[in-house]
């Protein structure tokens, strides 16, 4: 299905969801709002879209953007779920509830990023160790044990 | 017929003879030909060091072949990047080794963090940081060879040790080349 079809199947859908549909580059898009993103997954749990393929996020230097892959057996479908987190208060409700895959890929943008996810049932880092300290993937991560290189290289 | 005379009439029948040799030597050659590894296996080096324990390489032909049991082995091979989160690990895991006990550094990364050296947060610049290396062996991976190579320096390396502790031996089996070891004319 591609993204025109699939903007006219969620009109269909689901009415609430069709204003937030955008494409970028080609992929559907819905974009939301932090508070409205735990309904929204619910609500496209239920129109169909029964996959969670990827967790991820994005430093954007004044705030993170939160990015879910989904994916639709039932209708053949595919779409990316954004939602806007501010630096100041990075925290987001985690769709462990809706699709337990989430539970590892959030871990995951907890540890690199340091977005917490509120209702997750086990927020510990996934990659480094327990200790470490600082969130390495945002932008303003400095640590002095990292040898820069040098130019010459 | 005393047991002398019949070790003696034995040998003598077959074409025997007598070896003489130190504690030391004998321990040291036993050592050395049977170096049974444990493949510490943690990044794209491994897939060197498994093809060089099957059979067009077949590491087996110098005594050495990969046991999964740490507790069974003498040298750990270590095969790849070594990250911060890994290194509890490999220090359990060598640790559990019994001694005499040795270390191979396989790869750029396990010699000094490769690639990984800078712009890194989680990677440990070589494995010398928390093990005794005894042999460094380069390259992105090395070949089997290379490793097999190693090996085998690290053989001479363990003939030229003597079981008292804190010493070295002299005699045949000195690596070359080494300061307080050299080979007898």
């Amino acid at each position: 299905m591609n993204t025109e079809d699939l903007r006219i199947r969620l009109a269909e859908l689901s009415p609430v969801l069709s204003p937030f549909f955008s494409t970028e580059f080609g992929d559907a898009v819905i974009g939301v709002g932090r508070d409205s993103l735990h309904e929204t997954a619910r609500e496209l749990r239920e129109i169909g879209f029964d996959r969670l393929g990827m967790v991820t996020a994005v430093d954007r230097d004044e705030f993170f953007v939160m990015v879910y892959r989904l994916q639709s057996r039932a209708l053949s479908a595919a779409l990316f779920v954004k939602a806007k987190v501010p630096r100041d208060d990075p925290r987001v409700d985690s769709l462990f509830d809706i699709w337990p895959a989430a539970d590892w890929q959030e871990r995951e943008v907890f540890d690199l990023l340091g977005i917490t996810f509120d209702g997750h049932p086990d927020l510990r880092r996934i990659m480094l160790p327990d200790e470490f300290d600082g969130h390495p993937l945002r932008k303003d991560y400095d640590n002095p044990n990292v040898i820069r290189r040098p130019d010459y290289i | 017929m005393a047991l002398v005379d019949k070790l003696g009439a034995g040998l003598a029948a077959n074409g025997g003879g007598v070896i003489l040799t130190s504690v030391d030597a004998l321990a040291d050659w036993s050592r050395g030909q049977s170096l049974w590894a444990f493949p510490m296996g943690t990044a794209c080096c491994a897939m060197e060091l498994i093809a060089a324990s099957f059979n067009k390489f077949d590491f087996d032909r110098m005594g050495t072949f990969p046991r999964s049991d740490p507790r069974h082995t003498d040298v750990i091979i270590l095969a790849g990047t070594i990250t911060e989160k890994m290194k509890p690990a490999v220090q359990r895991l060598y640790d559990q080794m019994p001694d005499p006990k040795w270390v191979v550094a396989m790869g750029n990364c396990t010699v000094s963090g490769g690639i990984f050296y800078y712009d890194t947060y989680s990677v440990v610049r070589g494995a010398d940081e928390f093990l005794p290396v005894d042999v460094y062996i380069a390259g992105c991976p090395p070949r089997p060879e290379s490793l097999q190579d190693g090996i085998l320096q690290l053989r001479a390396l363990v003939k030229a040790e003597s079981i008292a502790p804190g010493k070295r031996r002299e005699g045949r089996y000195a690596i070359p080349g080494a300061p307080e070891a050299s080979e007898p004319e």
